[in-house]
């Protein structure tokens, strides 16, 4: 007969000793982060969900209020822009044009607006209990895909209104605009809500780069609308090409085009910038290395968490 | 015996820093050494902590014991050497710390249950007994926000204790809720040191070191000064807390001689006198009798003061005290040097050291000087008992 006094210590005798905390090292770290994230998936699930449901307790209409604001702005773009700034003119479908911009839009701003102040605002855990701190930003990205699945929901609803359902290979260019969003997001997410441990200014600095962002993709107004006045105002040549690869070097942009393609049935025969899917699997890749880099980022500067908020 | 913590010439320094937003630091670029101060938190500590060990962390505020858990917790990492542990670690650095508000009591316990390292499965089989645990079932499907401290903290601390760790660490959290809850709390305490847990804790209760741990470390200034027994650590530390004290009713009295022209006076000698005569650390028996003998010495006149007498445990407990003013025996003016003497009779004490407190104070409150160890004195007592009394005790079984 042991007692489970004994038990324990011979239990424990044969497990390793390993170091306290996260790992250091800039590429040895790797592995063993993504093990420490994945054995925390449980928790992410939790978070998200207190996310969610913490956000509009105690208010009657509950998760009514998250489609609210998309709505609010399409009625505001459609019918200010739309209507008498005269841009749904050539645009079809004006409408589902512009919901499906607001969707992909939404995700990608409140992943990287709610995942910067993230480890601020969950100050309280990161002082007194250490999991891997990845967990914050991440749980942020799982709020906003919740919200977005909603939207996307209505969005899909909107199009068999419209008569005009997305079918076949255009789904193909859904995906890989999906995960550039969400590659884009986690990586910035990460990145910035390290940085914003040690400074706060970042969240009010996202909170304007956000705002510029927005207008800088494509979302109220179309990629022809975009190049025929680019090209109205430089002519055919090399500024006018310059111009058209810079503004498609922005992953956002790619992937709302993307997201056009998808859902913008009656937008058919519309122009789209050359090579739309390789670029797209190039922005993949980016937002791949990206997410890693940042993450490393991240794991290097989480070290001082504690003592920085 | 297993090591599950092992630290290894650790030091962790902090750097305080006065500015913190952009402008600032535009603005002082190049300078910003100026605003920095440093504090070495922890310098070069060895520690090594055995499977089934309670090891209490004691010392002054500020001296690195909350850094230390927290480093052992992983939540700080080291400026310089490692921490290395064994087993699964549940840390107790703040109840509730994972609590949100406007959650119910239940979504709370899953969640931080789960920030403590529980699966889904294992939260859902232990939920009724943390319900149970904490008492306060009928609250269970309110947000916490509406909850009182107490209930706060009892179904915190419910979550806590079933999650099942090797190594738990506790800071300060153990005196909560009200006596029948803190009971329960300490008799999960020892429950878990009999499945062989070992427990880390920093506390500022003294009992409840000498109560629970079996080892204890005084720091002081980021460095261990005592690492021993309970009895060593706390004797060790009771006396630096003297030695400081001492200093600031020093200081004090230096400032109101200035001031107020206040005499001062100081005990000179104390002994012990016993049947065997005056010897150093006398040994008696229970039932025996001293006398305390005392002499005090002020430079001036020295009026409306009593004197007191303690009999204390080696821990520094206070066992029974005296004041000529609670007596109410006259006590002449002193001028010069003073004799007195306090006869003690009959001492119930049980087996064991005890010391002999001595002290001189104003009536009007004020503290003249305070001698906590004067003498040194130890009973034998062959009686079966423990404890510091003496009771004379007898066993029957009824018919």
């Amino acid at each position: 007969m042991t007692t489970p006094y004994e038990d324990r210590a011979a239990a424990l005798a044969k497990e390793p000793l390993r170091t306290a905390g996260p790992r250091l090292g800039f590429a040895s770290g790797t592995l063993s982060s993504i093990r420490d994230i994945l054995g925390q998936r449980e928790l992410l699930g939790m978070l998200v969900r207190r996310e969610l449901k913490a956000r509009y307790k105690d208010s009657t209409l509950g998760f009514v209020w998250s489609l609210m604001r998309p709505i609010a702005m399409l009625l505001i773009y459609y019918i200010a822009l739309g209507k008498f700034l005269g841009a749904a003119r050539d645009i079809p479908d004006f409408a589902i044009f512009i919901y499906t911009g607001l969707t992909a839009w939404g995700l990608f701003s409140e992943a990287v607006s709610a995942g910067t102040a993230s480890v601020v605002a969950n100050s309280g855990l990161v002082k007194k209990v250490y999991l891997p701190r990845e967990v914050f930003p991440l749980s942020a990205i799982g709020s906003g895909l919740f919200n977005f699945g909603i939207q996307l929901v209505i969005l899909l609803a909107a199009t068999i209104v419209a008569g005009h359902f997305p079918t076949g290979a255009r789904w193909g260019y859904f995906i890989p605009a999906l995960l550039i969003l969400v590659l884009f997001g986690t990586a910035l997410a990460l990145l910035l809500s390290a940085w914003n441990v040690y400074l706060r200014d970042i969240q009010y600095l996202v909170e304007i780069f956000i705002m510029i962002f927005f207008w800088v993709s494509p979302i109220v107004y179309s990629w022809e609308l975009f190049t025929g006045q680019v090209v109205r105002s430089f002519g055919e040549g090399t500024m006018s090409t310059f111009l058209h690869e810079l503004y498609l070097a922005n992953p956002v942009t790619l992937a709302i085009l993307g997201f056009q393609q998808t859902f913008w049935v009656s937008g058919d025969g519309k122009p789209v910038p050359d090579h739309l899917g390789e670029r797209m699997m190039i922005a993949v890749l980016v937002g791949l290395a990206l997410v890693w880099l940042c993450q490393r980022v991240f794991a290097r500067l989480q070290a001082n968490f504690a003592q920085e908020l | 015996m297993t090591t599950v913590i092992e630290i290894e010439n650790l030091s962790k320094h902090f750097v305080i820093r006065k500015e913190k937003s952009l402008k600032e630091r535009v603005v002082n670029f190049g300078r910003s050494n100026l605003h920095k101060e440093e504090f070495w938190a922890l310098r070069n500590v060895d520690l090594e902590i055995s499977s089934g060990t309670t090891i209490g962390l004691i010392g002054p505020n500020g001296s690195g014991k909350s850094t230390l858990l927290k480093m052992i917790g992983g939540i700080l990492q080291p400026d310089s050497g490692t921490v290395r542990i064994r087993g699964r670690l549940a840390a107790l650095l703040e109840l509730g710390a994972g609590f949100h508000p406007d959650l119910t009591g239940r979504e709370n316990v899953y969640l931080n249950a789960s920030i403590l390292g529980l699966s889904k499965q294992q939260i859902d089989k232990y939920f009724d007994a943390i319900v149970d645990f904490s008492g306060i079932e009928k609250f269970i499907d309110t947000q916490v926000k509406f909850y009182s401290s107490g209930m706060y903290v009892r179904l915190a601390f419910a979550v806590a204790v079933h999650v099942d760790p090797d190594i738990l660490l506790v800071d300060e959290v153990l005196a909560v809720g009200d006596e029948p809850f803190q009971r329960k709390c300490l008799e999960r305490i020892r429950q878990f040191q009999a499945e062989g847990r070992t427990i880390v804790m920093v506390t500022h209760g003294l009992d409840q070191v000498a109560e629970f741990c079996d080892r204890a470390v005084v720091l002081e200034h980021g460095n261990i000064v005592t690492d021993g027994t309970p009895r060593e650590a706390l004797r060790a530390l009771r006396a630096d807390f003297e030695e400081a004290r001492q200093e600031e009713v020093e200081r004090q009295q230096l400032l109101e001689r200035e001031t107020l022209d206040r005499p001062m006076a100081r005990f000179t000698g104390i002994a012990l006198h016993t049947d065997g005569g005056v010897v150093l650390n006398p040994e008696l028996r229970h039932g025996d009798s001293m006398t305390v003998l005392m002499e005090a010495h002020t430079e001036g006149t020295v009026t409306d003061f009593s004197i007191g007498v303690a009999v204390a445990t080696t821990l520094g407990t206070v066992l029974w005290k005296t004041t000529t003013e609670l007596m109410e025996a006259a006590v002449p003016s002193m001028q010069g040097t003073g004799l007195y003497q306090y006869h003690l009779s009959n001492l119930p004490l049980g087996a064991g050291e005890y010391t002999v407190q001595t002290t001189l104070t104003g009536l009007d409150g004020r503290e003249i000087h305070h001698v906590p160890d004067a003498a040194q004195f130890s009973i034998i007592d062959d009686a079966p008992s423990l404890g510091p009394l003496h009771i004379d005790a007898s066993f029957d079984v009824r018919t």
